[in-house]
């Protein structure tokens, strides 16, 4: 009876034990947001956005960072999503059980596995010298995309997989072709899954700062790449280019690092608010991730 | 209605075969980066001998009298991993047991997203965090820590690593049939004695499976040792001072102007491709365990 009694309060301690562990995590979370918040939002300001960096703290700001991982994010998303996109509707709906399709399918798990670093010298190797494209935000572009790639295989496979094969059968017995099928039934009803898939991959590669610092992204940089649109005085008023692919680029995860690498209290500030503004944008695009996969769950009647 | 069918039959070909063609890119990236790796790491080895690279124990190829051990970056990383390994695994395990075990349905919904957002922070924050408030707080409490050490690193990556050990370890768990909990239930053990006696031991395979990917993750991990942990390669198993991670002296040399072409150069491909090979023998024992584990409860 005793040993009961000794038994009923070790699982007590232990179900104690497994909520501290599971709080742990949250609390060092709590602590980090905390002390990044004191150290850095008196630093946000208008100013921080739209000033250079600069050797003086106070002057310094991130506006050659954000614009630098916007571009690098726009080139990342247009390769990456519809590659990743294909290759998952490639895998699921047409690929025949053969040895080509097993080689491409241990190639993504492997990918998937890749530390990033790596990513960063196969785009030092392959898209920095071997193309040319020295350290433009296109080569940085590349990078990202290939390390996003199976992220974005992976869980749009999940989605594809999770629609129940009636529907597809339904489909092909009102005639509709195979493309039909998977273009008119399969994606629009696994479409919420795969986007928060996409956004979740994309929320990965925003933080990015190993693959960039790799291809040799600079630290300091005081310039924008060419913007796509340009408006001028003569005519014809508007200039479309994408030359801007092709100027060298900073981004925020690589300014913040610069920063903190730093010795002056000044620019661990800096950082400080930088990572504010990091944290908010990985954070916003996890919060969207989550609505639309709750939404796409309480759509969803099978 | 004849012609359009076979319009219809030649867009149906040309969308499989440019579907076709976007999965091969996986396989083209793979080779990539085998073909970059190996093509500049012979270069390397061309000039410095496998021996030599494996069994020196200096490392210092910016410095004038060069050596090419690999030996002290290796222990930086080792040691690093096995610090956040300390953390990761008891805390990550605890708490996999607890949400698969004792937690609610509704407790682990609102718990699991949270965990992910702890995945999901730029490391390049946790590289901060370790550097400006890990490292402040430990040294108030070790006299004679250096500002930069694998202490700080390593708890701060191990606490990175938590929700990947937790759950996989959950889904794991979740694995095993409900029947070999209730046959302990009957017998009249309590929910740690289920938990520890027979989910755990049960679904040993896939937790093996989780912890080798986690060791793996942290060897590749490279902004918060890049950050917090040093840029000095020493043979040492002392977590309190300055080291160097392979990872970290990629990013020390990239950083720097070395020119295209030359020894220094080539190393960081040399270290790419030691660091490639670690990782892909680690997550090809993890997938052989999880399918193992996979397997036993089909």
């Amino acid at each position: 009876m005793n040993k009961r009694i000794l038994n009923k309060r070790l699982d007590g301690l232990f179900k104690v034990l497994g909520i501290l562990t599971t709080v742990f995590g949250m609390l060092v979370l709590l602590v980090l947001f905390i002390d990044v918040f004191l150290d850095g939002a008196s630093r946000l300001s208008l100013g921080f956005f739209t000033s250079f960096p600069s050797r003086k703290p106070e002057a310094a700001g991130i506006l050659s960072a954000w614009v630098g991982t916007l571009w690098i994010m726009a080139v990342t998303a247009f390769i990456a999503i519809p590659l990743g996109i294909g290759s998952a509707i490639y895998l699921e709906e047409y690929a025949p059980k053969n040895r080509l399709t097993a080689l491409i399918e241990i190639s993504i798990a492997n990918l998937a596995g890749v530390p990033s670093v790596i990513f960063g010298l196969l785009g030092l190797g392959l898209f920095v010298r071997w193309f040319n494209l020295d350290r433009s935000v296109l080569a940085g572009g590349l990078t990202l995309a290939i390390l996003v790639l199976p992220v974005i295989i992976l869980s749009t496979r999940e989605a594809l997989r999770a629609i129940p094969f009636s529907i597809r059968e339904a489909s092909y017995a009102v005639g509709a072709t195979k493309w039909q099928t998977v273009y008119l039934q399969v994606l629009p009803a696994a479409l919420g899954n795969i986007m928060t898939g996409v956004i979740l991959a994309m929320s990965r590669a925003v933080g990015e700062t190993a693959p960039l610092i790799t291809i040799g992204a600079l630290t300091y940089i005081a310039f924008l790449p060419q913007p796509p649109v340009i408006l001028s005085g003569e005519f014809p008023f508007i200039r479309v280019g994408l030359q801007g692919l092709f100027d060298p680029f900073t981004a925020l995860p690589i300014q913040i690092f610069n920063w903190v690498s730093r010795p002056q209290k000044g620019f661990s500030v800096n950082a400080s608010a930088g990572i504010i503004v990091l944290l908010g944008i990985t954070l916003a695009m996890n919060s969207i991730a989550v609505i639309v996969r709750y939404r796409q769950r309480k759509k969803t009647r099978w | 209605m004849f012609r359009k069918n076979k319009f219809q039959k030649l867009k149906e070909y040309l969308i499989e075969k440019l579907l076709f063609l976007f999965s091969l890119v996986s396989i083209f990236a793979t080779v990539g980066i085998i073909a970059v790796l190996s093509f500049e790491a012979f270069a390397f080895f061309k000039e410095v001998s496998l021996l030599k690279f494996f069994t020196d124990t200096q490392w210092t190829p910016l410095f004038v009298k060069k050596h090419f051990g690999i030996l002290p970056l290796l222990c930086g990383t080792l040691l690093t991993t096995l610090i956040a390994m300390l953390i990761a695994l008891p805390v990550g395990l605890i708490s996999a047991v607890y949400l698969s075990e004792y937690a609610s349905e509704k407790a682990r919904d609102i718990i699991k997203p949270v965990m992910e957002i702890l995945a999901a922070i730029p490391t390049v924050v946790y590289g901060y965090f370790a550097l400006l408030f890990v490292t402040p707080l430990l040294r108030k409490c070790i006299p004679g820590m250096s500002g930069f050490n694998s202490l700080s690193s390593g708890l701060v990556m191990g606490t990175m690593i938590i929700p990947l050990i937790s759950s996989l370890s959950e889904d794991a768990f979740h694995a095993v049939p409900m029947g070999l909990r209730e046959a302990g239930y009957a017998l009249g053990s309590n929910r740690m004695q289920v938990s520890l006696r027979i989910v755990l031991p049960a679904a040993f395979s896939g937790v093996c499976a989780a912890c080798v990917l986690a060791i793996s993750r942290a060897m590749g991990e490279t902004m918060i040792v890049a950050i917090a942990a040093g840029q000095q390669p020493r043979l040492t198993l002392n977590p309190l001072v300055p080291v160097e991670t392979i990872t970290a002296y990629i990013v020390q040399v990239s950083l720097g102007d070395t020119p295209h072409g030359s020894l220094e150069y080539s190393t960081i491909f040399a270290c790419g491709m030691f660091l490639f090979v670690m990782t892909y023998f680690l997550n090809i024992v993890s997938y052989k365990l999880r399918k193992h584990f996979q397997q036993v409860y089909e």
